[in-house]
């Protein structure tokens, strides 16, 4: 029976993220048509409701063009690696609430009880970009290869301050599990408090994982005529755009259960509330709460212009990396001696005010330092 | 030149402030101007469901039309100035002895290539007698390239559909700016 439902779950969520995606990419298009002062797809049914339909016919009734010179076999492993990687990421996410002690309640999330989860997502999700590199190097043209180039020595040196960020939660948490992560945020105050530049260089470095603007790097058009893609067409094509969406969602979904308290918000719904419709109100609230994310990631797209790639290598080594140290090495300061004292749940408002302040004068320091290393760098 | 020369100038990278450097300031004024933008009036013009008209028809450089005169004959005299000044070559007259007591020769054929046309309404400025005028009439489609190779009688047939809307253009300006005593003298 328990494999009934876990075969149940896997098809209903990989089905829900596939027609997510579709329409995430009607989303972007819709944003993008709205922040120009254009109306965006709109004769495909009520409001362009069938364009996503459209665009998938489109994609699979197109040649699948492959060049002649390319690696034919890695060439068609690189998109179902970056499709795979993606989907697998979502196995240890939870949409819904989980009780990890009662194992008869419904568990809203493929895996429960996964104590790895976050290092399991991190370490399958920078999986993703083997397809990137494979996918730029089989296609045996230079603008291919140059966007893997970059995406390889982009989320290797993004993959270390986003760790460096999650740890200092993982730290209040005391779990590396997502479910007791949320269970630790709820109807107390969300982690966000706790962590807001944590948050900030989370949020950085998520932008640059999942290849969005201003961190596009390896697929801009501009520069590289379309990146690793490319030689892509037809369905394979899809394939990237599906694993690249797909991580948006997870990375949105994370963001939620990391810093804004998962499926808990005060005054609607909390901890103690149990039964179905409780429970399907939970999965609406992170539903709404992960949408809000992709929306400011969208939104956020279409805002900024790209980084030059040196800048893009000095935020991460040079500013992000120390700052996410410094929170590291704080807030595992604080909590220790928090912990040490027996003050956890009277200390945490306390802790929550020493980090605002805390977090300005370092932001002000390590500005500082900076500023100092130009200065010698350019002899004045 | 060396590098001491007192005639370089050498200037520094304007050195950014706290602010500037930390990026969130301009990040959130940024997203506050694509946030109140994407709020804004559309600009989108849903084009085949709501039909362009040029503003001023009169300025407006579209399809051709021979103009009739008053008994309904071409006005053309083909002397071929319009096709002479067209620096597409897309006009191609015939000309031939006039039946018409009042001038020399009229054009028994006369075919613009719409395809081949720029549109720059040279033809327009060098006939002498505004015979050849371009409409405002732009949206021209047609299945094959022979469609739209405009013969004499579909170029009057433009004319009888746009004489309503749009008067001569040349000639009401001509006869009202500048009277003809005052044109000699220039």
């Amino acid at each position: 029976m328990t494999v009934v439902w876990i075969v149940l779950k896997i098809l209903v969520v990989t089905a829900f993220i596939q027609l997510a995606v579709a329409y995430l990419i009607l989303l972007e298009r819709k944003i993008a048509a709205y922040i120009q002062q254009r109306i965006g797809p709109n004769r495909a049914g009520w409001h362009g409701i069938l364009q996503p339909i459209a665009d998938g016919v489109k994609f699979l009734l197109k040649e699948d063009f492959v060049p002649e010179s390319a690696n034919k076999f890695l060439h068609a492993l690189a998109p179902a690696i970056a499709m795979v990687t993606a989907v697998m990421a979502f196995a240890v996410v939870p949409f819904g609430p989980t009780d990890p002690s009662d194992p008869d309640a419904p568990q809203f999330v493929i895996a429960p009880g996964i104590d790895v989860g976050l290092l399991y997502i991190f370490s399958v999700s920078s999986l993703a970009v083997y397809a990137v590199i494979l996918g730029g190097w089989a296609s045996n043209n230079k603008y291919s290869f140059l966007g893997g180039l970059r995406s390889a020595a982009q989320v290797i040196s993004y993959e270390i301050p986003l760790g460096l960020a999650v740890l200092g939660v993982i730290l209040l948490a005391r779990s590396l599990n997502l479910e007791q992560i949320v269970a630790a945020q709820a109807d107390r105050v969300w982690f966000v408090f706790y962590q807001p530049l944590g948050f900030l260089i989370f949020l950085a470095a998520a932008f640059a994982e999942t290849n969005r603007a201003p961190f596009d790097l390896p697929e801009c058009e501009q520069e590289l005529v379309g990146g690793y893609h490319t030689e892509y067409s037809g369905m394979k094509f899809a394939l990237f755009f599906l694993g690249e969406y797909t991580h948006i969602i997870t990375v949105s979904y994370l963001t939620a259960i990391l810093f804004f308290g998962g499926w808990d918000l005060p005054f609607i719904v909390s901890a103690d509330d149990r039964g179905f419709l409780a429970g399907l109100l939970k999965v609406l609230v992170l539903l709404v709460k992960a949408f809000c994310m992709i929306v400011f990631m969208m939104w956020v797209r279409w805002t900024l212009p790209r980084f030059r790639f040196d800048q893009l290598m000095r935020l991460a080594w040079k500013a992000l990396i120390p700052l996410a140290l410094l929170n590291l090495v704080l807030t595992a300061v604080l909590v220790h001696v928090a912990r040490s004292f027996g003050l956890v749940d009277q200390f945490r408002v306390a802790v929550a005010y020493l980090w605002v302040i805390g977090a300005i004068v370092l932001v002000i320091a390590v500005g500082w330092l900076i500023n100092a290393s130009r200065r010698s760098a350019y002899g004045t | 030149m060396r590098p001491d020369d007192p005639d370089i100038l050498w200037l520094e990278e304007p050195k950014l402030t706290l602010a500037e450097r930390l990026y969130l300031p301009a990040i959130i004024e940024g997203l506050s101007v694509t946030g109140r933008v994407a709020l804004q009036k559309k600009i989108t013009r849903q084009y085949p469901d709501e039909p362009y008209r040029p503003e001023d028809p009169i300025k407006y450089r579209g399809v051709h039309r021979l103009n009739r005169d008053e008994q309904g004959r071409v006005k053309c005299v083909a002397c071929f100035l319009c096709a002479t000044a067209c620096p597409a070559h897309c006009i191609d007259i015939v000309a031939a002895e006039a039946p018409w007591p009042d001038r020399e020769k009229y054009p028994e054929h006369f075919v613009i290539d719409e395809l081949r046309c720029i549109y720059c309404g040279m033809c327009e400025e060098a006939c002498p007698v505004d015979a050849i005028e371009l409409t405002s009439f732009y949206d021209l489609t047609g299945w094959t390239r022979e469609e739209m190779i405009f013969d004499k009688e579909k170029l009057l047939s433009v004319y009888d559909q746009t004489a309503q809307q749009e008067p001569l253009r040349t000639a009401g300006f001509r006869l009202a700016q500048t009277p003809p005593d005052e044109a000699e003298e220039h």
